[in-house]
This record gives C-alpha cells, structure tokens and sequence, in this order.
C-alpha cells in the first residue's frame, strides 16, 4: 500500500522485474531499475540489447510481459490485484500516457499535416487547449528549434534535421514530464547531427524533464547524462554517473562495447 | 432496297442522338454518380467495421462483404428488384450498384489503411491522440490518398456495368439505344453512338483521377 510519502519519494519511472519476450525470444529479463524526477540517463549497449524496447515500454508501445513499471509510483500498464498481474483499463493506460513524450528514429511526423498542424494536433485535442493558445505555443517552440520560418511547411519539403527538430517541438507541445529519445539522430546524416544534439542539449540544460535516452552519440550521452547504463543481452550491465562510464568502466563488457564504438584508446580521452 | 443494306447512316445517327442522350443524362450519369457516393462512403464503412468492431460484428461484415462479391450484380439486381417491390426500379439500380462496388472498394480501403506506416501509428500514441482523432486526422487521409486511383477506376467500372440495369426493366443508354434501333430497324447507329458516349465519358474520367492522385500526393 502506497502513502502519500511513498509517492512522493518515489522515482517517477521504476522497473520492477520486467520482462518482455517476443514469443519464445526473451529480450528484457527481471530487469530492475529506476530513474528519478529530472534525471537525464542514457542506455547504452549493442543493438538487439534491449535498449529501445525499454523506451517503447515506457511509451505504452509494447506492454511487458512480466513485472511491473510504475510512473511516479502508479501502474502503467498493469498491476498487481491479489498476486495476479492484471490489466488496466486503456482509459487508465491513457490518462497515464500523457505525462509522456516520445522522439522517433525516423521523426513520425504525419505527412499530412503542415508542421503547426503537427505540433498544435494533440495539445488541441488531447490538452483541450485553444487553438490561438497552443499555435502561439506551438510557435514559440518552433522558434526554440530554429524553424520560426516553416510554421506552414509540410514535412515532405523539410530535411531530415528540420523535420526532427519538428518532431521534438512536438513532443515538447504536450508538456511531457518524461521524454524518450530514441536514437534521434540516427537516420541523419552526419553533419545535421550536431544542430540536432545542440537543441537537445539546451532542452536539458533550461528544463528540468526527466529524459530516457537512447543514443550512440557517445559525448552527447557524457554531456547531458546523470547517468549512463549499460545493457547487454536485455540485462543492465553497469550503471554509472557518465564520467566513470566513460573514463574508468568496471566491467570488461562494457570495456569492449566503449572500444568498438569509440575506437581503440578513445576510452577517457575525450 | 438498296438503303436497307447500307451498314451506315449518319441520319439514323442523328436521330438516335436525342434518346440516347436522355438515357444517358437521366439515367447512367445520375446512377453512375449516386453509386460512386454510396460505394465510397459504404466501402470505408464496411473496412473500419472489419477492422475496428468487436467480433461477431465484424466477422458478420467480412462475410457479407465476401458474399456480395461473390455473386453476379445482375443476380443482385434481380434479387432486390423482386424482394423489395415498394421501391422503383432506379431507387434499386442506384443502391445496389453502390452496395455491389461498396465491396469491393472496403478492399481498397483496407489495403489503403494497411499501408500507412507502422510509425504513424506509433506516433499516434506517443502524442496520446483519441482512436477517433488517430483516424480521422492521420490514418483516413493518408489512407485516402492511396485509393484515390483505384476508387476512380471503380467508378468507371460501374459506369461500364450500368447497361445490366435492363435487367429490371431501366432504361439507361443502351437500352434506349436498342430501343430506338428496334422501332427504326437500325441498330448500329445507336449502338455506336452509346460506345461512343461511354468512350467520350469514361476517358476525362480518368484523366481527372491522374490530376487529384497528383494533387493528393505529396512530394517523397
């Protein structure tokens, strides 16, 4: 039973023995872990570790199959009701679903949207805002994202970079009190990655969101981490303040994993 | 009798013209488009149902769907021009071509939905929008613009199938072209000229779905 202190005191995302298989292939096992209100973490690891499927958990896009994960202390998905595992209704799923955003590897914008529409869509409908209160919001993020120009753009004549920054002036237009980055530069080309990270970085330095990253952007997890776990074979690994991470690993797997992704003697120097 | 056998007469021609068009205008034109309306409302219908309502309703759906487009419209023309007698036999023509390619037209539809990407629907949930919303605003007008093709050819399919409205006794077109040959003993003018109005019809048609499949597509 929950009092009010506990839920005051409890990190506003928690793992408790997740699981998640997609049928007999088990990607997450009795994974524990918490972050806490404000904390910036990013999880590391190879791919097919599990990392993104932890991000589409908390974003209500998979549902575990095992375990428990709790928002600021309430269920999300499901709970437990005499030592069974139950479901909660999808109006409970949802009310908890807004205090939530998410970044896409490939943007997600709807094509068929200008980018304003994009942004004011939900807080319109979902936040019940007004039209003329989330377009000035909407406007004002633009300009945070340097687009003040492509309020009436639609997606298809905008970069890779323009249409990311869109999408994370999107996410931001709910007022999520999690964001989720989920490899957000990862289909960009190479030297728009940088105006996408420096807006990032700036969301993180002048806010105070909780953020879930996932990223192989190595400086740019060291920058604005708290807190970097390591995964490997749906298990964490290591979990480190960035700087130990980085510099002086305690495990040899996450030695090897630094080695192959920021080249040999890269570890520490940068 | 050497005009008997003449095989063409330009005056027969111009005489058949004022009966075919009537047949035409008032009757092929009116059912083509009121058909279309119904098959394209009727189509999306049947493929959210199918997709959307719980079991025995949607499953009852896909049969009926499967059912109607199993079976010849000219059975089904006959069938509701017998068993609903209170309706005339245009009401029947006109709901029936469009119930008949409403059938066909929920399977463009569904193949349309099917090919919005995962990651819009992804997106959907992460911005927590409505199952109302989610439809409405990103997965039907994205399904739209790739049916868009298909339901025009649809349309002039129906065009095309309107001469089986004879069945139940309606003068379209080519009915009253065979009408107007029967009373002249000429039947090649008349007939022609109803090829002809087809061809004349049916050819802008398509060249006005290119122009909106153009207009509806966005730049990739």
């Amino acid at each position: 039973m929950p009092t009010p202190t506990d839920t005051a005191a409890a990190p506003i995302i928690e793992f408790r023995d997740v699981e998640k298989r997609f049928g007999d292939n088990v990607v997450l096992k009795d994974l524990d872990f918490h972050v806490n209100r404000g904390e910036r973490v990013t999880l590391i690891g190879p791919s097919g570790s599990g990392k993104t499927t932890i991000l589409r958990l908390v974003m209500t896009l998979e549902e575990a199959t095992d375990g428990l994960i709790l928002i600021d202390g309430d269920p999300l998905t499901h709970r437990i009701v005499d030592g069974k595992r139950v479901r909660l209704s999808n109006r409970e799923i949802k009310r908890t679903r807004t205090r939530i955003g998410m970044v896409f590897q490939q943007f997600n914008l709807f094509p068929n949207m200008t980018v304003i529409q994009n942004i004011t869509e939900s807080p319109i409908h979902v936040l019940g805002q007004s039209k003329a209160e989330a377009t000035r919001r909407a406007k004002d993020l633009l300009h945070q994202v340097g687009l003040d120009d492509k309020a009436d753009a639609h997606p298809s004549s905008l970069s890779g970079g323009q249409q990311q920054r869109v999408a994370i002036a999107r996410a931001l237009a709910m007022d999520p009190e999690i964001l989720l980055l989920d490899e957000v530069t990862s289909a960009l080309d190479p030297e728009i990655v940088g105006e996408v990270l420096g807006i990032l970085r700036r969301i993180a330095e002048t806010t105070d969101i909780t953020m879930l990253i996932v990223t192989h952007e190595m400086q740019f997890a060291r920058d604005v981490s708290d807190r970097v776990l390591m995964f490997d074979g749906g298990s964490i690994v290591e979990d480190a303040d960035p700087d130990t991470m980085f510099t002086a690993p305690s495990h040899e797997r996450t030695r090897k994993f630094l080695k192959a992704v920021l080249g040999e003697g890269q570890i520490g120097t940068r | 009798m050497q005009e008997q056998t003449e095989i063409w007469d330009w005056e027969m021609f111009f005489r058949a013209l004022p009966p075919v068009l009537e047949g035409f205008l008032t009757v092929t034109l009116l059912v083509t488009v009121l058909g279309t309306v119904i098959a394209a409302a009727l189509g999306l219908v049947w493929a959210m149902l199918i997709r959307l309502a719980p079991q025995p309703v949607s499953g009852i759906v896909k049969w009926f769907v499967a059912f109607i487009r199993m079976t010849p419209i000219v059975v089904q023309l006959l069938f509701a021009y017998y068993a609903f007698l209170m309706f005339d036999a245009m009401t029947i023509g006109i709901v029936v071509f469009g119930i008949h390619y409403s059938t066909y037209m929920s399977e463009v539809y569904r193949a349309g939905i099917d090919a919005v990407p995962k990651g819009q629907w992804e997106a959907t949930t992460a911005l927590s929008m409505s199952t109302r919303r989610t439809w409405a605003a990103v997965v039907i007008p994205q399904a739209l613009r790739a049916t868009v093709p298909a339901l025009g050819n649809y349309a002039i399919s129906m065009f095309k199938d309107t001469p089986f409205l004879l069945v139940i006794g309606v003068v379209e077109m080519v009915n009253a072209a065979q009408i107007f040959g029967g009373n002249n003993f000429r039947y090649v003018e008349a007939i022609t000229l109803a090829g002809i109005i087809f061809l004349l019809a049916s050819y802008p048609t398509s060249v006005l779905i290119r122009r909106m499949e153009k207009r509806l597509a966005y730049a990739n």
